[in-house]
């Protein structure tokens, strides 16, 4: 399985030494933190929920398609569910590989693609006393939009 | 002050002179006519009625259930509407006619919710000419004196009336919902198609926005819905869901679908909210 949740903090070394490989010249990985703002209004926490048979399906067909795309050894995603506080880790993406250069392009193929494909939902709370479904609420409001936006990765709104 | 309490009048008191047999017997998967009104408005309010004519207080089919004899005179559901609204002054009816076969709960979850008691009637608009449908539809208590007049005046018929009076009108969710039954010809063809879309069970679970708005995170249905895209239809109905289907995806049996893939019993279905992991 190399796509899986956790409702508890994500245990990074473990995972590295997941991927560890004679064969692999280095090692990438990204982190997703809790950011403390989003388009103008101050987050105070965060909250996960995943579809998770559906998601780890997802998710594990994503990383596969990275092995097979990039000539990598091993690649894995870790993804949080559940309440998270500002600046706690919410996914982390790690690949191994002969050469850097494919480490650094899967990896980013893998954190794009979970954010665009596997059925996650993010709900902030905000310092006003709002919350809101991240990708959901103000399409609601203004549907023409959120046709372009959803099928193509949120470029604007970056971990 | 509170809208009026809302009971339920099933217009079984009709000729049926182009069925050549009572309506109200008519049967529809096993069940008359009659009855499945009487089951579908008593999910929905308190009490509910059937409406007769005085020469059908002694049938049967009809004495099983609480009656509300006429007592105007005239002609046309009219009298019997006015008649309800006579027996019970500060009750709003929700209105039935005993020739809807295809009338679902959704239909009638979404009259309730749009109902504006400020005006005499909340009705849907017909899916084939877009005018008023008067006998599925809620009739406020202010609409007796109204009624009366227009009676007074020569008119009988309830869907001029309300095209000329305030009523609140919404569009059908389902285009079939309102179709009715009046031929030999149009039963038959009724029944053939109920059969091919016999209800069944299927499981629903909900995420996120989608948990929220439905108050649950999951539950088991009877629906007749054939397809994801008709379910996502009826529900949406029932919850006022704010994300169009186009906005979604949807999962059965917890992998990806097509909105017009087939459903078959016990599917688990999952509608899939834009997503926001990482």
């Amino acid at each position: 399985m190399r796509f899986r949740f956790t409702q508890s903090v994500i245990d990074t070394e473990g995972a590295r030494r997941e991927l560890q490989d004679l064969g692999a010249g280095g090692y990438v990985s990204f982190e997703g933190w809790v950011r403390d703002q989003n388009e103008g209004q101050e987050v105070t926490r965060l909250e996960y929920e995943a579809f998770q048979e559906l998601a780890v399906k997802e998710g594990d067909r994503i990383v596969a398609e990275a092995l097979q795309r990039f000539p990598v050894k091993h690649a894995l995603c870790i993804h949080r569910v559940g309440s998270l506080q500002l600046g706690e880790m919410a996914v982390w993406v790690g690949v191994s590989s002969p050469h850097r250069g494919e480490a650094f392009d899967a990896c980013r193929f893998i954190i794009d693609e979970v954010k665009h494909r596997v059925p996650i939902w993010k709900k902030e709370h905000y310092r006003s006393g709002d919350s809101g479904w991240v990708n959901c609420e103000r399409c609601a409001a203004e549907p023409q939009h959120s046709q372009a936006e959803h099928r193509h990765r949120a470029a604007s709104n970056p971990k | 002050m509170n809208p009026a309490a809302i009971y339920g009048l099933i217009l079984a008191g009709g000729s049926s002179s182009r069925m050549h047999r009572d309506k109200a017997s008519l049967q529809y998967r096993g069940k008359t006519q009659l009855d499945r009104a009487v089951e579908l408005a008593r999910r929905h309010v308190s009490k509910t009625f059937v409406s007769v004519r005085a020469d059908q207080t002694l049938d049967p089919a009809r004495a099983q259930y609480p009656m509300i004899v006429d007592s105007v005179d005239g002609r046309g559901p009219i009298v019997g509407i006015r008649s309800a609204l006579a027996a019970h002054p500060k009750a709003a009816w929700l209105v039935l006619a005993c020739d809807l076969p295809f009338l679902s709960n959704a239909a009638i979850e979404a009259l309730l919710r749009a109902r504006d008691p400020k005006t005499l009637a909340t009705a849907y608009t017909s899916a084939h000419d877009g005018l008023p449908e008067p006998l599925c539809a809620i009739w406020e208590p202010a609409a007796a004196p109204v009624l009366a007049e227009y009676q007074a005046g020569g008119g009988e018929c309830p869907r001029k009336f309300l095209i000329r009076h305030s009523a609140r009108l919404l569009d059908p969710v389902d285009p079939r919902a309102l179709d009715n039954v009046n031929t030999p010809e149009e039963y038959a063809e009724a029944t053939a198609t109920l059969e091919k879309s016999a209800p069944m069970p299927l499981k629903i679970q909900y995420y996120a926005l989608m948990r929220e708005q439905a108050g649950r995170s999951e539950e088991t249905l009877e629906t007749s819905a054939a397809t994801p895209a008709d379910l996502y239809a009826e529900l949406a109905a029932r919850y006022g869901f704010t994300l169009s289907r186009e906005q979604l995806k949807v999962a059965v049996n917890s992998e990806f679908s097509d909105w017009s893939r087939k459903l078959a019993a016990n599917d688990a279905v999952v509608f899939i909210p834009p997503v926001a992991g990482g």
